[in-house]
Parts: C-alpha cells; structure tokens; sequence
C-alpha cells in the first residue's frame, strides 16, 4: 500500500489568515492565470490543483448594493441600516462584502470604485470596502 | 421526443395556512385529485416523480412518499434538488421516461408547509462567513440583482410596481388565491422597504400546500379516456454562474431558447404566460430572457401594460407566487393547463399556447416549459 501523502489544508483556513495580516488573497492558477474566490483546491477554470495566492491591490468596484432596513439576525440590529455589495477586484474575483464609511448609499453609481480596508469582527480580520468619491465627469466638485 | 406527452391531471390542496398538516399528507390529497382529474386509478401508477419541500431536507423523501402514496412495484422513484426549477424538470424527465416506455402513467408531486411549519431557511445565513457581513435572506439576492437592473437599465421602482400590482390584481380575484388583497401603486411605493431596493409586495406569499400532476403519452390518454389532455410541446434547463459578466442576464435564456426551439414556437406564438415571480424583478427579466422584449426593457414592457389581463402577454393570471400561494412553481403549471383547457378563473380567450418559468435559489437554476394545443 502506498503511504498517503498529509491531506493538504482547507485553502479557506490560509485566506482567514492572510486577511488577519492585512491582506485580502485570492487564487491565481498558475496553469492558466485565472484568478478567483471563493479560493478552492481545484481552479474553476481549467481544473488544476497547481495555484498560488496572490494578494489583492485592493482597488475594486461595487456591481451592485443592498440596503438592509430590517435585520434578519441580533448581531446585524444595532448596524441598520447596513450595506452589503457585490464587490469585484480589479483583479477579477467577486466576493460579497459590506461598503462602510461616511457615503450616502443614493448617491453611489453604476461600477462605484471602492477601496479595500481590513476590519476586526472579533477575532476575526474582514475584508470591507469604502466607497471613493466621485468627482463629476463635469470637474465640479460638490 | 417521439411520442406526444401529455399532462392529463391537475390536483391541489387548499393554499394558505394549513396548521398540523405534513408534506406527505399534502402530497397525497393533491396526488389524489389529480388522480381523479385524470380520471385514472392510483393503481396505474409506475413512477413517481417528487420535488423535495425547501423548509427541510430529507433522503430518500421520494421513497417516503411512495410509501404514503401506497404505490407498490413502481418502476422510477425519487426527488430533485433543483429548488423552485424542478417542476419543469421532473416533466422533463418524467416525458423521456413515458416517450421511451419505461413507464406508463407518472405522478409529479410537491407540498411544503413553511407559513405553520419552520421557515427559517429562507432567512438563513447560507455558510458562517455570512454572518461577517450581514448577509441574510433570499429577498437579499434579488435586491442585488434588481439594483443591477436599475443601474443598467434604468429600470424603475414604480416598473417593479407594475409587476406586483398586475399580479396581485389577479389573485384578488382568484377565490382560491391565499391573498386576494389587489394593490395599488401608490400602496407599492408606501410599502416598507425591507432589502432596499426590495419592499414587502415585491416578495411571494409564505404558504402551505400542495399540488401534484399526471403524465402519460397522448396515446395512453386516448385509451383511458382522460377528458381534457394539455400536450406538452417543450422544455429546458438552464444554469446561471455568480461569475457571468452580465449581471442582468440569467440561465432562463438557455432554459426558454431549448424550450421554443422543441416546440417549433418563437415568443410572438405565446398567448399566456406563468413567470416564476418569487420576486417582482424575475418577471421582468423573465420576459427579456424569453425573448419577448430585449434585454433591459423588461421594465417599459410591463409598464405599457403587456402583462396585464388586457394586454399582448398576460402574466400569472392566478395570481402567482406573489398572490395565489407562495408554492415554488407547481401552481404555475397547473394554471397553464386550466388556461389550455379554457377552464381557467380569469380566462385568456382563445388561449392556444402558454409558457411557464421555474427558477430555483438566488437564481442559479431554470426551467422553461410551453404547453399547447
Ligand atoms: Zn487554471
């Protein structure tokens, strides 16, 4: 019988711990370049197992937001309202997050550009996003 | 496929609350009139086909069901997960299973009881990470998708209006719809925003019930003497990935571009259609991904009135998930057929060929189905 080599570990496990020191990976296959999250053994592209992480700039944009006015849980009823958007990296991968800050979420627009910031829920390091704001396409500022 | 399939029996229990009742127990009531709608004996049954109920999960609940059913020796049993999808599916299958004699008569079959049951799966976080950012609720997912509409279509709060106020219009005056409250616009826009920019008359009912369906080719029909057999002319399945480029674009085009191309049918041939409307943003994409209007003017389209009983493509004439109960699709289907057999409560004369959509989770599964004469 041939020895089995050490299971390697839950990818998940090294994306929680990068975050807890500062920074937001994500996967890079090094067999086809596509990156991706939620990080997992295998590249949704082409398959392989042969993949890196590599760590974000943190420059992204928000597809697309919600605004909670009700909370569906206790730990969310202090926070409302709270946002929640469909963040993409300029790198490509999307991942769910929270927008925080002092915005106005009505004044947010198509594509917002966003900018990574590590927050601490616990003991845990979150990746947010705080919205950058906008200088009209006119040049004026408001 | 070979040999026409035809749906040859329509069966439901009441819809709304109904306390102490099973799945299993609904499930056999509807399977039981549909079985009397058909006009066939429970004992002609050889294959049951079973949608699992989305409040729990169990294995082997098609086999339960079975049993409940008393179905001895049957040939197929058991259940797909493929949420509020399903029901189209499991006639697929069940058509190629009837088209290549592998059985003869097949029962389709759904109940669940969230409204006196638990319901607290459809406001879970789905996996622990999800409670780091707050990210709740179904309703959550299709808020998200309807702001992507909005940003890049320009579709409006008072077009989703239009959806649930059309609809709800409907089951106002379904006697058997669980809310038979109509809505105004204005009654919309005042609603409570409760995922914005989702409000409360944008989600579906949380209902109890059942509904069930038989199936057997055109020919077995004709020998047994169903009355009243609906044809069924095509279907399709269809996937959507959280990493698709287009954000407003679903799996349902897949789904629906199968099911036209099955029947020999183009959208302009639809007389009435039964959208998936679990929430008011499915249906107007729904008409884009069907073809009945190009993508991003799903909003002008149900603004104009085209999906009004009056209009060129009435919707949900019984009121659908956001009136007559928030069943995950079954009741679609059996509306198409009563509006094939012209027996339908608000009747689209002349109704020849109606298409129904199904759709499962945060929009990841499709299906699309026409039925016709
Ligand atoms: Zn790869």
């Amino acid at each position: 019988m041939t020895p089995k080599l050490p299971e390697a570990p839950d990818p998940a496990v090294e994306y929680w711990q990068n975050l807890s020191e500062g920074r937001l990976t994500f996967g890079r296959c090094r067999q086809c370049d596509h990156a991706w999250l939620p990080v997992s053994r295998e590249c949704p592209s082409c398959l392989a197992a042969d993949w890196r992480f590599e760590a974000s700039t943190g420059d992204a944009v928000a597809l697309s937001w919600v605004v909670y006015n009700h909370a569906y849980n206790d730990l969310w009823a202090d926070r409302l309202p709270y946002v929640v958007a469909l963040i993409e990296l300029a790198e490509g991968p999307r991942l769910m997050s929270n927008l925080v800050g002092d915005f106005d979420p009505t004044q947010l627009r198509i594509d917002h550009p966003v900018r990574l910031v590590i927050e601490s829920e616990g003991d845990t390091a979150v990746p947010r996003f705080v919205p950058i704001e906008q200088v009209p396409e006119d040049g004026d500022t408001t | 496929m070979g040999e026409r399939i035809v749906i040859a029996g329509i069966g439901h229990t009441a819809f709304g609350s109904l306390p102490g009742r099973s799945t299993v127990s609904m499930t056999v009531e509807a399977t039981a009139n549909a079985l009397a709608d058909a006009g066939v004996e429970r004992d002609v049954v050889d294959a049951l086909f079973v949608k699992p109920p989305t409040s729990f999960s169990e294995t082997l609940y098609g086999a339960k069901i079975a049993e409940a059913l008393g179905l001895k020796g049957l040939g197929i049993s058991g259940a797909w997960d493929q949420g509020g999808a399903a029901n189209i599916s499991l006639v697929n299958f069940a058509s190629y299973a009837l088209a290549a004699g592998q059985c003869k008569v097949a029962v389709i079959g759904f109940a669940d009881n969230p409204k006196t049951g638990s319901r607290a799966t459809y406001a879970r976080a789905r996996n622990a990470e999800d409670n780091l950012f707050g990210w709740y609720s179904t309703m959550a997912y299709f808020a998200l998708f309807a702001r992507r509409h909005m940003l890049q279509h320009g579709t409006t709060p008072e077009q989703l209006g239009h959806v649930a106020v059309t609809i709800r219009g409907n089951g106002a005056r379904n006697p058997a719809a669980q809310l038979q409250r109509p809505l105004t616009l204005d009654d919309y826009l005042d609603g409570r925003m409760v995922v914005d920019p989702l409000r409360r008359d944008d989600c579906a009912l949380i209902s109890d019930g059942g509904a069930a369906l038989v199936l057997m080719t055109e020919k077995t029909a004709a020998e047994v003497g169903v009355e009243r057999p609906v044809p069924i002319l095509g279907f399709g399945q269809g996937l959507t990935s959280p990493s698709r480029p287009d954000l407003t674009r679903t799996g349902l085009a897949v789904a629906a571009a199968s099911a036209f191309a099955m029947a020999g049918l183009r959208p302009s041939d639809i007389d009435v259609a039964q959208f998936y409307d679990c929430f008011t943003p499915t249906v107007i994409t729904a008409i884009e991904d069907c073809g009945f209007t190009a993508k991003g003017t799903g909003g002008r389209f149900v603004e104009e009135g085209r999906i009004a009983l009056t209009g060129d493509l009435p919707v949900n004439t019984s009121g659908g998930l956001l009136s007559e109960t928030g069943m995950p699709g079954m009741q679609l289907i059996v509306e198409a057929v009563r509006q094939l057999r012209g027996t339908a409560n608000l009747q689209i004369s002349g109704a020849r060929k109606a298409l129904v959509t199904g759709q499962g989770g945060a929009m990841q599964t499709h299906s699309a189905m026409i039925l016709g004469q």
